[in-house]
């Protein structure tokens, strides 16, 4: 290991430049550590605006009866709430962390396509000015919710368009992001790091971008057609010019289903590199991971349909989607097994990234389970569009997604700051966002297995002890979140020395290079053998 | 960083923020065009900036190109990098294909109370009868007569795969130095692209004037003119691509060995193609 710290010195002489002074930095930057940054921040932010949208939808439906917002601006909020966490904050959150971690982690000097790199990220910032601005117009912003139905999404007042080229700048980005993810990964490992010695997160990224780029031009596709059909009477979604409705909801999932994929995979990349670490064991049955992996990535292009369960699709379909759709636990159930697996007679400490994995194992089964129960046909027309459907992608994406993302941040942040955050405020973090994300989402089982409708403003009597055990959840959830930003500027700013290795059990190339990693790393290839290539 | 030695990683670059501001004035001006609230003079000033920055970055990419400073490796990441990009517009032409596929396959002949969907036959669209192609049960834009695939749209295929096949031509020429030919070659593919565009734009007026063919004809018009019109502004970018190039050639870049600027044109090039194949054969044939 000698060798690789020692290149990383020898890269560091004349011929290279730091990070330029002021603004000009950040707006016109190459560097990969600089963008991920910046990625990251933006999707914090996001993440904060998109939660204090859930943080109005849950103050209104406290009690039944209509209190805070009227109906229409109750529909706005679903809508951009979801638009801007999938968009928003899980999506560039991934795209920062694979920016800061993928050249760490196969020893290239940056990302591929620098330039490009800097391209994805700034798009970003002003297409989500143009999202949010669309509050604001006559008639509001978008209220159809995020899956932008047809014919309802049609009656969008001014903000229409706005939406639908907010959502092509997003495509952009996300599509060369993915492209530059793709070329690094193929292009920029050290000689030695094959492709069966990459890191899971490396793994799962590239099939991550795999998807994005397959499924982000479908969904350009179907918001083109949205307005198209609108603006200049095209009859795509139209039954009377020989169109269908049913034909959006189509395309829309053919990308939609791959989506959630594309929120997740990057996560089950984290989980994997973080469990190995403070269980002090390598990874159960990493060529195992890597095929489920790309399984599930194969699968989820096929089974778009269990979204459409009570549209009225023949009958062959719906058991085609259906048992399409069940075959992805096989995979999955993989995954969870080598997780837990690797835990097994592991010499265990449970420092916060860890204590994030492992709620994210335990939590994200319950919602993969809630997904199997979702994918029961004749089941889901009990269930389709009831809160259980909410509850069932929220555990997926907040104690799944979300939960990684926080782990990542935890483990990483030493690397990227030199500082040790503050451990016992951070369990206190993880505690709280355990606790409030149960008491928020659980509830939201009963109340869909008893008949409560999503995206509405208002609700029957009945509903109204767990609605409020719910809204209850989501303020210690939501607030406890400040605890995080706190947390993290005060790691940025001072704390305890990191060392290079940081974690006693951590493996891999990204813990060779000094804490904080300098701005650039690995300008001469390290050289990789079998034991220093991942965990 | 010297060339060919490690990889080259370039500074700062303006390119990216000025194309992001570009892409937001661009959008923004065309949202308030379709929502009537501007003319075209905003978006006319986004387009310009996205022109400026694509001439600013590739003239940047291709300086650092002629000087040497791209090592093998960064050939490899352009060549991933177009290659995925080319697959990414594979994708957005399959939405429209799909689009196409579902009408002709489901939308229609359940309207037409195929596959046991008598009660919407019935209830919804009791006189209409399942014909391609189709304005559907509303008949909406009116009476048109169909475009039919002899004379034009054959002329355009043939027209597309010379083309294809010039370009290799062209390409065997530069692989084996011999630099006039090239260009020769070249030239005449940009022509043939020249020639398609303007022979699908009489197309174009023929549809409008004469078979009162619209983008407003129901499923017919929406899928034909959203996906030759697409394809068509596929040629109109790779001809832009090729003149570029042509335009390097003539200036002396590119060599027997490295010329990847070329090579990306013409995957391109092959790619709409390809795409038009397709087209002609789902919308012209069938
Ligand atoms: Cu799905």
């Amino acid at each position: 290991m000698a060798a690789t710290t020692h290149d990383v010195h020898d890269g560091h002489g004349e011929h290279h430049h730091g990070p330029a002074k002021g603004l000009g930095r950040w707006l016109f930057t190459t560097n990969h550590k600089d963008i991920g940054t910046l990625y990251l921040l933006f999707s914090l932010l996001m993440f904060l605006i998109g939660g204090s949208m859930a943080l109005i939808i849950r103050a209104e439906l406290f009690q039944p009866g209509l209190q805070l917002v009227d109906p229409h601006f109750f529909n706005q909020m679903t809508t951009m709430h979801a638009l801007i966490m999938v968009f928003g904050a899980v999506m560039p959150a991934f795209v920062g962390l694979a920016n800061w971690m993928l050249p760490m982690m196969i020893g290239a000097p940056d990302m591929a396509l620098p330039r490009m790199n800097n391209w994805s990220f700034w798009i970003l910032p002003f297409a989500f000015t143009m999202l949010l601005s669309t509050l604001f117009m006559p008639g509001g912003g978008p209220a159809s919710g995020w899956t932008l139905y047809p014919p309802l999404v049609l009656q969008t007042g001014d903000a229409f368009p706005f939406v639908i080229l907010a959502i092509h700048l997003m495509g952009i980005s996300s599509i060369m992001g993915a492209i530059n993810v793709i070329a690094t990964i193929f292009n920029m490992r050290a000689p030695g790091m094959t492709l069966m010695r990459m890191p899971l997160f490396v793994w799962t990224w590239l099939i991550t971008a795999f998807l994005l780029i397959a499924v982000m031009p479908v969904f350009a596709g179907a918001v083109t057609m949205l307005l198209t059909d609108k603006y200049f009477a095209t009859s795509f979604f139209n039954p009377a010019g020989g169109g269908d409705p049913v034909l959006f909801q189509h395309i829309f999932w053919f990308f939609g289903h791959p989506e959630v994929y594309i929120m997740i995979l990057p996560a089950f990349g984290v989980v994997s590199q973080i469990i190995p670490t403070f269980a002090r064991k390598p990874l159960f049955g990493y060529h195992s991971m890597v095929y489920a992996t790309a399984a599930i990535a194969f699968l989820s292009f096929i089974v778009w349909g269990h979204h459409m369960f009570t549209v009225g699709m023949p009958l062959t379909a719906e058991l085609f989607f259906m048992y399409a759709t069940m075959l992805i636990a096989v995979p999955t159930g993989v995954k969870v097994f080598n997780w837990v697996a690797t835990m097994w007679r592991g010499a265990m400490t449970f420092e916060t990234p860890m204590l994030f994995s492992i709620a994210f194992v335990i939590l994200f089964t319950i919602g993969g389970f809630s997904g199997l129960m979702l994918a029961i046909a004749p089941a889901d027309f009990q269930y389709h569009d009831t809160y259980f459907v909410v509850a069932h992608f929220h555990y997926v994406l907040v104690p799944g997604a979300v939960f990684s993302i926080m782990a990542a941040v935890y483990y990483w942040l030493p690397k990227w700051t030199g500082h040790m955050y503050n451990e016992r405020l951070s369990r206190i973090h993880f505690w709280l966002s355990v606790i409030g994300v149960n008491i928020l989402f659980f509830p939201q089982h009963f109340l869909g297995l008893a008949g409560m409708p999503r995206r509405v403003p208002d609700y029957a009597l009945q509903f109204t002890e767990w609605n409020m055990v719910s809204s209850i959840g989501a303020f210690i959830y939501g607030i406890s979140q400040l605890l995080f930003v706190y947390i993290v500027i005060q790691t940025i700013r001072a704390g305890d020395k990191a060392t290079d290795q940081v974690w006693e059990g951590a493996r891999g190339l990204e813990w060779t290079v000094p804490s904080p990693a300098p701005y650039h790393t690995f300008d001469t290839p390290p050289k990789i053998s079998a034991t220093n290539a991942h965990g | 960083m010297s060339a060919n030695n490690g990889y080259y990683v370039p500074h700062q670059s303006i390119w990216p923020i000025v194309g992001s501001i570009g892409l937001f004035i661009t959008m923004v001006g065309l949202a308030n065009m379709l929502t009537g609230a501007w003319n075209a003079t905003v978006l006319l000033i986004g387009a310009a900036i996205l022109l400026f920055m694509l001439f600013g970055w590739f003239g940047a990419v291709i300086k650092e190109s002629e000087s040497g400073l791209y090592s093998q490796q960064v050939d490899r990441s352009f060549r991933w990098g177009m290659g995925w990009f080319i697959f990414s517009e594979i994708m957005f032409f399959a939405a429209f294909f799909g689009a196409l596929f579902y009408a002709r396959q489901f939308a229609l002949p359940w309207m037409a109370g195929d596959a046991g969907r008598l009660a919407t036959h019935e209830f919804l669209w009791p006189a209409f009868e399942y014909v391609w192609p189709s304005s559907g049960p509303g008949e909406l834009g009116g009476e048109f007569q169909p475009m039919g695939w002899w004379a034009l749209p054959t002329i355009n295929t043939l027209i597309l795969i010379t083309s294809s096949i010039t370009l290799t031509f062209s390409h065997e020429a530069m692989r084996h130095n011999q630099r006039q030919k090239h260009i020769n070659w070249l030239a005449l593919t940009i022509v043939l692209g020249l020639i398609f565009l303007g022979l699908q734009m009489y197309e174009y007026v023929y549809a409008y004037t004469e078979l009162n063919l619209r983008l407003e004809t129901g499923i017919y018009g929406s899928t034909f003119y959203m996906l030759t019109g697409f394809h068509g502004l596929h040629v109109a970018i790779g001809a832009i691509i090729l003149a570029v190039i042509l335009g390097r050639s003539l200036r002396g870049h590119f060599t027997a060995e490295r010329h990847f600027g070329f090579e990306a044109a013409v995957w391109y090039w092959h790619f709409v193609d390809v795409v038009w194949l397709f087209l002609f054969i789902c919308i012209y044939v069938l």
